[in-house]
C-alpha cells in the first residue's frame, strides 16, 4: 500500500484563508486550528521543504519523526499517515499527496552537519537548523534548541536499503505537485524552505513554495 | 585493561551517569533479543545531543555497527563504534512506549507483580531525563543496541527476531564527556508474545588515546571532520 498512494486534494485554491509565498531559503512558523487544511506547493519543482510540528497546548511535545514511522511500520509518508507528536498523540494526517514519498529520517541541513558532510569552508552557508533558530526566536513562544527534535522533509527522497544503506535522491517532486494535511489538533508549524547547495535533495536549486491553509 | 565500573541492567531497568571521555563502555546481551535503548547528551551542554539524522546522513548508513560514530548536532563525535559481534545496531525504531507494552503483552502492574512488572521506555527514559534537570522537549530518537531493524523497498519496517543471540557484545568508546541514559527494554517491532526479559551487562574500561589509524577515525572523511571538530571543542576548553 505504500509508495505512492497518489491522491487529489478536493479543496479549492481560492477558498484558502491564508495562500502565501515562502521564498526559497526563508523560515515560516504559523499556527494552525483543529480541522484546518494546510498545503505545500511546490511551485517549481524539487524542493524540499523541512518541517516541523508542535502540539500547541503543550509544546514540549514536539513532532516525533520515529513515534510516527513505528506507528505505520514504514519509514515513508503519504496519504494516510498520522504525524505523531514525541507522546504518541497524532497531530495531523495527510489527506492528499502527488508525490507519494517525503522523507522524515534526513532531519535538517545546518551550518555544523554541512562542515562535516562537505568541506570546512561550507560552514558559512545558509542552512535549516538556522532558519528554525530565527523563527524560535522571532516568535518568543518559549521554545528553544531544545525542541529542535528531527522533522519532515517534505518532497525529498531519502531511499534506505535492506542492507542499511540510505542516500540522498533526487527530488520526486515536479511543478504544482503538493502535499495536504489536516491538524487533527491546534499545532504550530516550522518550517525552511531548504536552501541547502551541497546535494541534490532541491536539484541545487533552491525554489519558492506556495502555503495554503483552508478553514475547518 | 582495568575494569572502572560494571552493572548487570535487569529486564525492565534504567540507568543514567555521567562518563567522561576515553572510555570503552563494553555491553554484553546475557540472552537473544536483548535491546538496550541509548541517548547519549553532551554532559557540559545537555541542549547538545545525539543527532539520528546527522550520523546517518553523514555515514550514509540506516544502521551502525564497527566504524560508525554517534555524532551530535553540532557535528561533534559523541561516541564510536570500536567493536561490535552483530554488524547491526538500530537507530530508526525509537524506544518502546507504555502504549505499546500494554497492548504487546498486556496490562501489568507494581501492585500486582512487584517489581517484575513491565516497563516502558519511555517512562524509562522520561524518569532519568527529569532526574537529569530535562524533560519530554528533550526526547529525541535512541540507538536500540543489539535490534536489527531493516527497511524493504516499499519503506516496510522489520524486526529481525534472529539478529541478537546470548553472548553479542558491541564496545563504544566515549569521545566526548557524556551523559548516558539507558533503558532495557523491548524493541518496538519485535513481534514476540511475551515481554524479551534479557540481562545486559555494562562495563567502563579505560581507553587508550585514539590515534589517527582509528578505525572509527578512517571510516569516512566525514567522520574525520567529526572528530577534528570534537578534539578542537577540548583544545578551545583546554582539557
Ligand atoms: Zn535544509
Amino acid at each position: 500500500m505504500f509508495g505512492l498512494v497518489e491522491k487529489k486534494s478536493t479543496l479549492k485554491l481560492e477558498d484558502a484563508i491564508y495562500d502565501g509565498v515562502l521564498e526559497a531559503g526563508k523560515g515560516w512558523m504559523h499556527e494552525l486550528k483543529e480541522g484546518q487544511r494546510f498545503m505545500i506547493l511546490d511551485m517549481e519543482g524539487n524542493q524540499a521543504v523541512d518541517t516541523t510540528f508542535y502540539d500547541l497546548e503543550t509544546p514540549e511535545d514536539h513532532y516525533s519523526a520515529i513515534k510516527t514511522i513505528v506507528a505505520q511500520k514504514n519509514i515513508y509518508l503519504t496519504t494516510g499517515t498520522i504525524l505523531r507528536a514525541e507522546s504518541g498523540e497524532p497531530l495531523l494526517t495527510i489527506t492528499a499527496d502527488m508525490t507519494g514519498r517525503h522523507d522524515t529520517l534526513g532531519g535538517a541541513c545546518s551550518s555544523q552537519s554541512n562542515k562535516v558532510r562537505y568541506a570546512l569552508e561550507k560552514e558559512h552557508m545558509h542552512n535549516c537548523r538556522d532558519n528554525f533558530m530565527q523563527q524560535l526566536a522571532n516568535n518568543m513562544n518559549g521554545l528553544n534548541k531544545r525542541d529542535l527534535a528531527p522533522n519532515i522533509n517534505f518532497f525529498m527522497n531519502v531511499p534506505v536499503t535492506k542492507e542499511g544503506g540510505l542516500k540522498f535522491d533526487d527530488g520526486v517532486s515536479a511543478p504544482g505537485k503538493y502535499v495536504e494535511m489536516e491538524a487533527l489538533k491546534d499545532v504550530m508549524v516550522l518550517i525552511s524552505n531548504c536552501p541547502q547547495l551541497n546535494n541534490p535533495c532541491n536539484a541545487y536549486n533552491p525554489t519558492p513554495v506556495r502555503l495554503l491553509i483552508w478553514e475547518a | 585493561m582495568q575494569k572502572i565500573w560494571k552493572k548487570t541492567l535487569k529486564p525492565g531497568e534504567k540507568w543514567s551517569g555521567l562518563i567522561g571521555r576515553g572510555k570503552y563502555v563494553r555491553f554484553k546481551a546475557l540472552g537473544s533479543q536483548a535491546n538496550v535503548s541509548m541517548l547519549l547528551y553532551n554532559m557540559r551542554d545537555t541542549s547538545e545531543r545525539y543527532n539520528m539524522p546527522d550520523t546517518l546522513k553523514a555515514q550514509y548508513t540506516s544502521h551502525l555497527t564497527t566504524g560508525n560514530v554517534l555524532m551530535s548536532d553540532n557535528g561533534r563525535v559523541l561516541a564510536s563504534f570500536v567493536q561490535d559481534s552483530l554488524g547491526w545496531h538500530d537507530t530508526i525504531s525509537g524506544h518502546i512506549s507504555r502504549q505499546e507494552v500494554d497492548e504487546k503483552y498486556g496490562v501489568t502492574t507494581y501492585q500486582k507483580m512487584g517489581n517484575d512488572w513491565y516497563r516502558s521506555g519511555d517512562e524509562n527514559f522520561k524518569i532519568e531525563l527529569v532526574r537529569n534537570n530535562m524533560g519530554m522537549r528533550d526526547m529525541v530518537p535512541c540507538v536500540n543496541l543489539f535490534s536489527k531493524v531493516f527497511v524493504e523497498e516499499d519503506g516496510s519496517m522489520h524486526f529481525d527476531a534472529n539478529h541478537c543471540q546470548e553472548g553479542a557484545t558491541v564496545t563504544l568508546r566515549t569521545e566526548m564527556d557524556i551523559l548516558i541514559v539507558l533503558s532495557n527494554t523491548p524493541n518496538s517491532l519485535n513481534e514476540s508474545k511475551e515481554y524479551p526479559a534479557v540481562e545486559v551487562d555494562v562495563e567502563v574500561y579505560d581507553a587508550p588515546p585514539v590515534d589517527l589509524n582509528d578505525v572509527c577515525v578512517t571510516h569516512r572523511s566525514e567522520n574525520f571532520r567529526a572528530f577534528e571538530n570534537t578534539w578542537e571543542y577540548y583544545n578551545l576548553l583546554g582539557l
